[in-house]
Formats: C-alpha cells, sequence, structure tokens
C-alpha cells in the first residue's frame, strides 16, 4: 500500500506543480495592464509623476523583471507563504484578504455539502425501496437538480427575503454590526447564512439523492443481493450491504464536491452579496488583480488535491477492491 | 419421497402479457437421487430451478404445488418460503463468481448470515471449515475478500455455503457454465461427493450440457417450451431416447472418438416457440421431423417403461 500512497503522492505534486504554473500564467495572458489601471484610478493627471508611480509599482509588485524571473520569483514567495499584494485592496496583502473571505465560504460550503450528502444518501437510499416515496421524491429530486443554483438563490431571496421578510437577502452581516465574538453578531451572522445555505443545500440534496437511488437500487438488483436472499436473508441484511456498497461511489463524488469547496458556489455569494471567496474572485477578475486571483485559484487548487487525496485515502480504507487492484492484485 | 412437484405453472410478467415460462410441468424426486435438467436456452429449466426456492419480481407462481418431505411449499409467498431457504431448500446460483459481497471478508458475510436467520457462527465455523477443507480450500480463504480468490476457488466457497446448513433439496443451476473443462469435472464430482457424504438429499441439476449431467445424474428430464417432454434414467435418454425432441439434442453432442473432418454436426433447425402464445397440440411440431395431423392435440404423456415417461404421440412406435 505504500508504494500506491507514494504513487498518489508523486502524481499529486506533479499535478500542482503544473496547476501552480498555469495560475501564473494565465492572469498574466489576460488583457489589460493593472498598474495602468490603479494609476488611472488614482487619477495621477501629471506625466511625470504618473510615470515614477508607474515604476514604483512595478517594482513593488515585481513586474519590472522579466517573465521567466516573475516565474522563479513567484515559486519562491509562495515557500514563503507570501502570496503578494493585492492590487484592489492595496495595500493589504493577498493573503490576508484571502483569509478575512475564506471563513465565510467554508461555513457556508462545507455544512451545505455535508448536510445535503448525508440527508440525500437517507432520502435515496428510502426511496429505492419505497414505491411511494420513489414516486414523490424522484420527481422532486429531478426538477431540484436541474434548477440553477443562482436561480434557486433569487426565488429564495424574494420569498424569504422580500415576501415574508424573514431573512435578510444580502451580505454576511448587517451593516451596522462590526465583526466581534458576541452573541448579537453570531445571531446576525446565522441569520445572513440562512438563505444562501439553503439554495445551496436544496440544489445539492436532489442530485444526491437521485445518485443514491440508483445506486441503491442497481446493487439490490445485483448477483450477491439475488444470493442473499434466496439463502433467506432477512432484508435488512441485503439491505446494509446494498446501501455500504452503493455509498462508495458517492464517496468520491463528496470528495470531489469538497474540493472545489474554496472555489466556492461563486454565483450564490454573488447573488446574496456574500462576502466569501467568490464575491471575492470576482472583485478579482473585474478589477484585473493578478495577485489577488492567483492568490485564490492557488486556494481552489490546494484544496480539489488535498481533498481528492483524502478520497483516495478512504477509498482505499473502505473497498478491499481498490486495496488490491492497486497493489497488483497479490493477495 | 423428498420432492413432489404437481402441475406448477409459473408465468412471467411483461408488458405485452404473460409468459408461461413453467406450463403445468410435474414430477418427483426421490431421497438420494440426482435429476438432471436439461433443454435449450428459454426452455423454463432455470425458471424451474428458481421457483422452487425464489421468485424474482417479475415472476408469478399461477398454479400448481411443490411437496417437500411431506410439507408443501409456499412458493408463490415469499415470506413464508424464507425460513425454508438454506435450510430445507438451497440453491447453487449460475453467478457463483459475483454471488459474494465484494467489500466484505467471507467468513464475516458467512458470520453476518447465519446471525441474521438466527444461527450461531461459532455451531457452524467448525463443520464449515472440514467443508471447505473437502474441496480443497484453506480455513484462510475465510479472511479473504471475494476478490483475492480465484473464479473457481469462488464457486467452491459458495458450493460449500449453499449447502453448509444440510437442505434436503439443492438447485444447482448452470453451475458448471462459467468454468473450464478441468473445474467442471471437479465441480460436477464434488456435487456428488456431497450428496453421497449426506451434505444434500437430493438435487436437481439445471443444464444445457447434456454430456456432464450424464456423467452425474440418476435421471434426466428433458425440458421444451416450458414443458417436460421426456424423463427417464440418464442411461436411457442416452442411450434410447423416445422423444424426437431429445433425440435431437443428443444428435447434436460431438461424439469422443469420432473424426467428424468436414461434416457438420447436426443442429435442430427452427427455434423454440415463443411462451407470450404458446403453440397448441404439441410445442416441437414445427420443427419435429416426425409430426403428423394427430401432433395439432395435446400429447400424452406415455410411460414407455418404468421410469420412462414420454410426452410425445409417436412415443409408442
Amino acid at each position: 500500500m505504500g508504494r500506491y500512497f507514494r504513487r498518489k503522492l508523486l502524481i499529486y505534486g506533479l499535478t500542482f506543480v503544473i496547476a501552480v504554473s498555469i495560475n501564473f500564467a494565465v492572469p498574466r495572458l489576460m488583457p489589460g495592464d493593472p498598474v495602468a489601471r490603479m494609476l488611472t484610478r488614482n487619477s495621477v493627471a501629471n506625466i511625470e509623476s504618473s510615470e515614477a508611480m508607474r515604476a514604483y509599482f512595478n517594482q513593488l509588485f515585481g513586474l519590472d523583471v522579466p517573465l521567466w524571473q516573475q516565474y522563479l520569483n513567484y515559486w519562491a514567495a509562495l515557500f514563503r507563504g507570501d502570496l503578494g499584494v493585492s492590487v484592489f485592496a492595496f495595500p493589504s496583502p493577498v493573503a490576508s484578504v484571502v483569509a478575512d473571505a475564506l471563513p465565510y465560504t467554508l461555513a457556508l460550503l462545507l455544512p451545505s455539502i455535508l448536510l445535503s450528502w448525508f440527508a440525500g444518501n437517507a432520502l435515496g437510499a428510502m426511496a429505492a425501496r419505497n414505491k411511494l416515496l420513489d414516486n414523490g421524491a424522484l420527481p422532486i429530486g429531478y426538477v431540484l437538480t436541474a434548477v440553477p443554483y443562482m436561480w434557486l438563490a433569487i426565488l429564495l431571496a424574494w420569498v424569504g427575503g422580500i415576501i415574508l421578510g424573514w431573512f435578510p437577502v444580502a451580505g454576511g452581516y448587517s451593516f451596522a454590526l462590526t465583526p466581534a465574538f458576541t452573541w448579537t453578531f453570531i445571531v446576525d451572522l446565522l441569520h445572513h447564512w440562512v438563505l444562501p445555505f439553503l439554495s445551496l443545500f436544496v440544489v445539492a440534496l436532489g442530485g444526491w439523492a437521485i445518485g443514491m437511488r440508483n445506486l441503491v437500487i442497481y446493487e439490490l438488483e445485483s448477483d450477491y443481493s439475488n444470493y442473499l436472499q434466496a439463502l433467506g436473508a432477512p432484508n435488512r441484511l441485503v439491505r446494509r450491504y446494498a446501501f455500504r456498497n452503493a455509498v462508495l461511489p458517492q464517496i468520491t463524488g463528496l470528495a470531489l464536491q469538497l474540493g472545489v469547496v474554496v472555489g466556492g458556489a461563486l454565483v450564490t455569494e454573488v447573488v446574496f452579496a456574500y462576502p466569501g471567496l467568490g464575491s471575492l474572485l470576482l472583485e478579482a477578475v473585474n478589477s484585473q488583480d493578478f495577485f489577488l486571483l492567483q492568490g485564490i485559484l492557488l486556494f481552489i487548487v490546494i484544496g480539489v488535491l488535498v481533498f481528492n487525496f483524502l478520497a483516495d485515502i478512504v477509498y482505499v480504507l473502505v473497498d478491499p477492491r481498490t486495496r488490491l487492484g492497486l497493489e497488483g492484485g497479490q493477495s | 419421497m423428498t420432492l413432489e412437484v404437481e402441475g406448477l405453472k409459473v408465468h412471467y410478467r411483461t408488458l405485452k402479457g404473460d409468459v408461461r415460462a413453467l406450463d403445468g410441468v410435474s414430477f418427483s424426486l426421490a431421497d438420494g437421487e440426482i435429476v438432471g435438467l436439461a433443454g435449450e436456452s428459454g426452455c423454463g429449466k432455470t425458471t424451474l430451478g428458481k421457483s422452487l426456492i425464489r421468485l424474482d419480481g417479475r415472476m408469478r407462481h399461477v398454479a400448481g404445488t411443490a411437496v417437500l418431505d411431506g410439507e408443501e411449499l409456499p412458493i408463490g409467498d415469499d415470506k413464508a418460503m424464507n425460513p425454508r431457504r438454506w435450510s430445507a431448500v438451497s440453491i447453487i446460483p449460475q453467478y457463483s463468481m459475483s454471488a459474494l459481497n465484494p467489500t466484505r471478508r467471507i467468513g464475516r458475510m458467512i458470520a453476518e448470515l447465519l446471525r441474521s436467520r438466527g444461527k450461531s457462527y461459532r455451531d457452524h465455523r467448525d463443520e464449515l471449515v472440514r467443508r471447505l477443507e473437502l474441496v480443497g480450500l484453506e480455513a484462510r480463504v475465510l479472511d479473504n475478500y471475494p476478490i483475492e480468490l480465484s473464479g473457481g476457488m469462488k464457486q467452491r466457497v459458495v458450493m460449500v455455503l449453499s449447502t453448509l446448513l444440510d437442505p434436503s433439496l439443492l438447485i444447482a443451476d448452470e453451475v458448471t457454465s462459467a468454468l473450464d473443462v478441468t473445474n467442471q469435472k471437479a465441480v460436477a464430482e464434488t456435487l456428488v461427493r456431497f450428496r453421497d457424504m449426506g451434505f444434500v438429499k437430493s438435487m436437481i441439476v439445471v443444464t444445457h450440457d447434456l454430456s456432464l449431467v450424464y456423467q452425474i445424474a440418476d435421471t434426466i428430464m428433458v425440458m421444451y417450451a416450458g414443458q417436460i417432454v421426456e424423463k427417464a434414467p440418464a442411461e436411457t435418454i442416452i442411450k434410447a431416447p423416445r422423444h424426437p425432441y431429445t433425440r435431437a439434442l443428443i444428435g447434436a453432442l460431438p461424439e469422443v472418438g469420432l473424426e467428424y473432418g468436414d461434416e457438420r454436426l447436426q443442429s435442430i433447425p427452427g427455434k423454440p416457440p415463443h411462451l407470450l402464445h404458446p403453440p397448441t397440440g404439441c410445442r416441437f411440431r414445427a420443427r419435429c421431423p416426425l409430426a403428423a395431423d394427430e401432433c395439432a392435440a395435446e400429447p400424452p404423456i406415455v410411460a414407455v417403461e418404468a421410469g420412462h415417461e414420454v410426452s410425445c404421440w409417436k412415443a409408442a412406435d
């Protein structure tokens, strides 16, 4: 098994290097000059001072050296944990801008993905063995998965925020409050969290439920289930085995979902003006903020790789078939 | 008398209507008897095997009874059948290679299965190991996952597991179809050994391989289009078949020691009838070389000699 994980680590390492390189290249291939943009924003009219500022910024952001050197500097800085300075939130460092937004995204996405996974699997497994529930839950599930996140988000904001007036429709917390570790603030935070959470939870729920239902039905019709039933095994045992085996592909799906957690549901955050990574990403693109964009994408890449690696480990632990197959099949 | 089947009818429900896979099957099985059940694909032999232990969702018990050891089997009642499965009637399925849960160690799966039936694993473990050794497997396989065993080993595990509770009747459904010739022989011999050692009282061996079943069966039944057309001691079926269908089947077998050269083996022209609307009269009529006017009526079952029954108008000739 050690050889398997070493090989996996090598592959993930390679992927990381390639992803980081692409991450470096993409913003620089985008049209536009961020420094020029900053200068226009500061509306420096004087040509001389403008030139001086341009030189200063170019030097500050490390844009005054050839591309290959920028690339090497980029790697060196990366290992020091230095992601550069944000253009859009100048002069805050990228790391702290990302760190400010990250908790919002995690608090939104982790619960919605995990809870919808558990609830969806349970619902799907129940639907697989109950005709009535199946006929009711399945069409609803299909509608829910087919619904785009932002459409449902807008609908929820309209119903929950405008018509019923139960929840605020925008922001991570009330503008009147400043972030602090007080009950008022935490309750306010939760209050703002409900709608974006629901919109993500509900859409994901349908997908998990449909997937699980199909998987369980497939397992219940498989040969080992038939054999167990022919030997008079009670339904309880047959279902337990079917559920356990059906959940395996769902674990991979969960890991992939968790991987994109950091990327976030960009659109949902934009709809609810939620101060997470998704909104930040949009602002970074809009203001051609190379460094912020790179920082965010780096987090996404790391997230995908780490969670995929976790999925590999979990998979090997729960499914003996992968364990053997990857060892070359010797027993 | 172990098993007595009388007028058994089992239909498959389809959108177009009922497919009469078993249309009035009657036979009996003595203690210690191995019956071979032969016929083309789609003649109902697997359906017969399955209906004695577990009807699947599409199958419907229409008529007829099966009495095992003096007790009627509740064929149509899935719940009532459950206590009898494995302990009174058991099956070695067609799909032995994939019959074991791939994510459980074999020993643990057997333990959980026994426990779910209210039996103790500890009581059965010694016997289980003894029987595994009998078929040439070490006790170690109980700690293996199914994927760690070869196809032949899995087959043997399933054979031991299916007969662990000493069932009265064992249905072996195409057990040799997926195996190579050496394994086929070994499996066939194991089945006979299980009978001889009293692990099972009697056995129905479902197969399309007449030459294999001839080696192990005491009696052979030939099915055609949902009915039994001929039943006789194995020797008689091979050497002196009376039903034209049985003759055609035997004629299609290659014989050892004969050079065929460019000559082609005889096959049976035509196809078996579709059982959605089975033909009236003798069902083999359309393909039968001997067919005559009288065959338009249902043929009688003629006992040409003791233990040899043929369902054919021409049987007496």
